[in-house]
């Protein structure tokens, strides 16, 4: 996989920058873009897999740690606009200005330095995982019942973000984004640099998740998911681990979103919906659950087909995503990767 | 307490802060030769008394059997030593100093309480030798886990119980691929990797064959005298095999307690066991 990774990060920009636009080898700046969406979603299913597939928590409000990674990066980025929105503005964004806000809310403060953001992106999702975590382990939350308190947390959040007075552009969302460090978000070069970054972040999240799974941490996870009386009585604090691993996961996924959302130039509250987090479990049952590389493989896979079956038969698509979801439970409970590794097997 | 009285407390140079006093529970003590008291132990779930004013003590070394009908609270009983359940009222000390009614089952397992589960419960998606690995006494924190790695010594402890259990040949396999009785000694096994110095037993031989049984029982008396064990079984056989001690529990409380023969002999016990 990291071979592969390896690969298109190294051709994809090259084929879009330095290959001329009419040779058949020419990647256009579309595509690229969409490759490093798709390598974001990667990103995001690994973070799933590792809690669900390893851990044994069915999560169903990741997509609330990727859509809060990805308000942190559309704050910083909405400051970088500056006096150049419709209203020009110099310290407001234009929704503020529309709102007949006077001042900035002093949680917007601070987004204007990189590195603010940054850590925003890193510490908001966490914080938030770290907190609803030790509520929800401490008090041994598990099974059905945590996978429906994800849900109404992502929910909460969702009707939370909609509203106007919460500061984050209401149902429109933050947009019109206009440049990352100085370089302009249109450009191809700096498409480019967010593809790469993105498969940069895969490559370091996937490797970080292979550690663990791989020590003995990751076997103990396993053994929680298997077996979380055995391990209490053999003097593990069951909490503790669940805890560390849900939050390290849900700072993957806001790192996801950080990287998402600046490729994509929106994001609004729509991010929260339910089904937005249950649509990457079924990444992840697609591609394959505790493998790391097949809930990769799987958010690839069922994007590419969203991508296309949402252009060719519009209608189709949320039956193409039941069905999927259905086939696969009923007919490859390890996911296409599953069946690859029985062939191998035999 | 007056301001005055508080603030002389606060001043005294004999004794540290309370808040300094390290919350670790101190090391076991068994200076009277006593490992488990459970004293007046009672718990009833919606009304149900599971157990009744229980007092029960278990000698350093011993091997106790712990028999009784079902519902009798035997499971219950287990349950409180190991901090899965608090009780409505009573004690429960751990040699002379270990207050187990204050500590919750991975504080119970670190200070030397080990417990097989009814059911075999082993880690199935796990080779045998990591089975015992995750077991291992030691630092159980979360970054330690990750990065832990098997020492030389570790290995030859994993060794020596992989020998004692007799599961040399099948240390490599997953333990989900090993028979009913290979699992009830792997799990055993794994308590032993956690150097307890009480095992809690819950019914090791159901489901054995006979020769698997044997060996069970041989295992067990061997582990008595360096560790105390608590086994409690249905199969009168197999605690006849094992007994120095029996203790007969029944709607709760202790209704009889002696050797084997003093036990099936005793009028009570028999009308509890063949009815009136």
């Amino acid at each position: 996989m990291l071979a592969l990774l390896t690969l298109t990060t190294l051709v994809v920009p090259v084929c879009n920058l330095l290959v001329p636009e009419n040779s058949g080898l020419h990647i256009s700046t579309y595509t690229m873009t969409l490759l490093g969406k798709y390598l974001c979603y990667a990103l995001l299913a690994i973070s799933v897999d590792l809690v669900w597939g390893y851990l044994g928590i069915l999560s169903l409000g990741h997509g609330a740690f990727f859509a809060l990674g990805g308000y942190a990066m559309g704050m910083y980025l909405m400051r970088q606009i500056g006096s150049r929105g419709m209203y020009g503005h110099p310290l407001l964004p234009d929704f503020m200005v529309f709102l007949n806000w006077q001042e900035l809310p002093w949680f917007w403060h601070g987004f204007h330095w990189f590195w603010f953001a940054m850590l925003m992106v890193v510490l908001v999702p966490g914080l938030l995982a770290l907190v609803f975590g030790w509520l929800a382990f401490r008090s041994r939350v598990t099974g059905v019942y945590l996978s429906i308190i994800t849900q109404a947390l992502t929910y909460a959040l969702l009707l939370a973000f909609f509203r106007n007075e919460m500061g984050f552009g209401g149902n429109n969302g933050l947009t019109d984004f206009k440049d990352l460090l100085g370089f302009s978000l249109q450009s191809d070069a700096t498409r480019a640099g967010l593809f790469i970054a993105s498969a940069l972040a895969l490559g370091l999240g996937y490797l970080s998740c292979l550690y663990i799974t791989r020590s003995r941490l990751g076997r103990l996870c396993t053994a929680i998911r298997d077996q979380e009386d055995r391990t209490r009585f053999i003097g593990y604090r069951v909490e503790h681990f669940k805890l560390w691993i849900f939050t390290f996961s849900a700072i993957m996924a806001g790192i996801a979103g950080a990287l998402y959302f600046p490729q994509v130039g929106i994001i609004n509250p729509g991010e929260f919906a339910p089904l937005a987090s249950i649509e990457i479990v079924i990444w992840v049952a697609v591609g394959g659950r505790a493998t790391l590389y097949g809930a990769a493989a799987g958010a690839l896979m069922v994007n590419y087909a969203k991508s296309y079956l949402t252009g060719a038969m519009p209608d189709a698509w949320l039956f193409a995503l039941g069905a999927m979801f259905v086939l696969v439970t009923l007919l490859l409970p390890r996911g296409v990767t599953g069946l690859l590794r029985k062939k191998e097997g035999n | 307490m007056s301001v005055l009285q508080s603030m002389r407390s606060f001043m005294r140079r004999d004794q540290v802060f309370e808040f300094l006093i390290p919350d670790t529970p101190p090391d076991l003590d068994l200076t009277h030769g006593v490992i488990l008291y459970l004293e007046e132990i009672s718990v009833s779930f919606d009304g149900f008394k599971a157990i009744d004013n229980l007092n029960l003590y278990i000698d350093d070394g011993e091997l106790r059997c712990i028999i009784g009908p079902n519902g009798a609270g035997k499971t219950t009983m287990m349950d409180i030593i190991t901090g899965k359940t608090r009780p409505d009222s009573g004690s429960a000390w751990f040699g002379q100093q270990i207050n187990l009614l204050k500590m919750d089952e991975p504080e119970i397992a670190k200070a030397g309480i080990g417990r097989k589960f009814q059911k075999p419960t082993v880690f199935e998606h796990h080779a045998v030798i990591e089975n015992l690995e995750l077991a291992m006494a030691g630092d159980k924190g979360v970054w330690v886990t990750l990065n832990a790695r098997l020492n030389g010594e570790q290995r030859d402890h994993i060794d020596e119980i992989l020998h004692i259990i007799g599961l040399n040949q099948q240390a490599a396999q997953l333990a989900g691929s090993l028979s009913h009785g290979q699992k009830q000694w792997l799990e055993i096994g794994m308590l032993l990797m956690q150097n307890p110095k009480l095992l809690l037993v819950d019914e090791p031989a159901a489901g054995m064959t006979h020769q698997e049984m044997e060996r069970t029982a041989e295992l067990l008396t061997s582990l008595a005298g360096s560790h105390s064990v608590i086994v409690v079984e249905h199969d009168m056989d197999f605690v006849r095999s094992i007994a120095q001690k029996v203790t007969v529990l029944h709607q709760g409380s202790v209704l009889a307690e002696g050797t084997m023969d003093e036990v099936q002999n005793d009028q009570r016990v028999i009308e509890v066991y063949l009815g009136e």
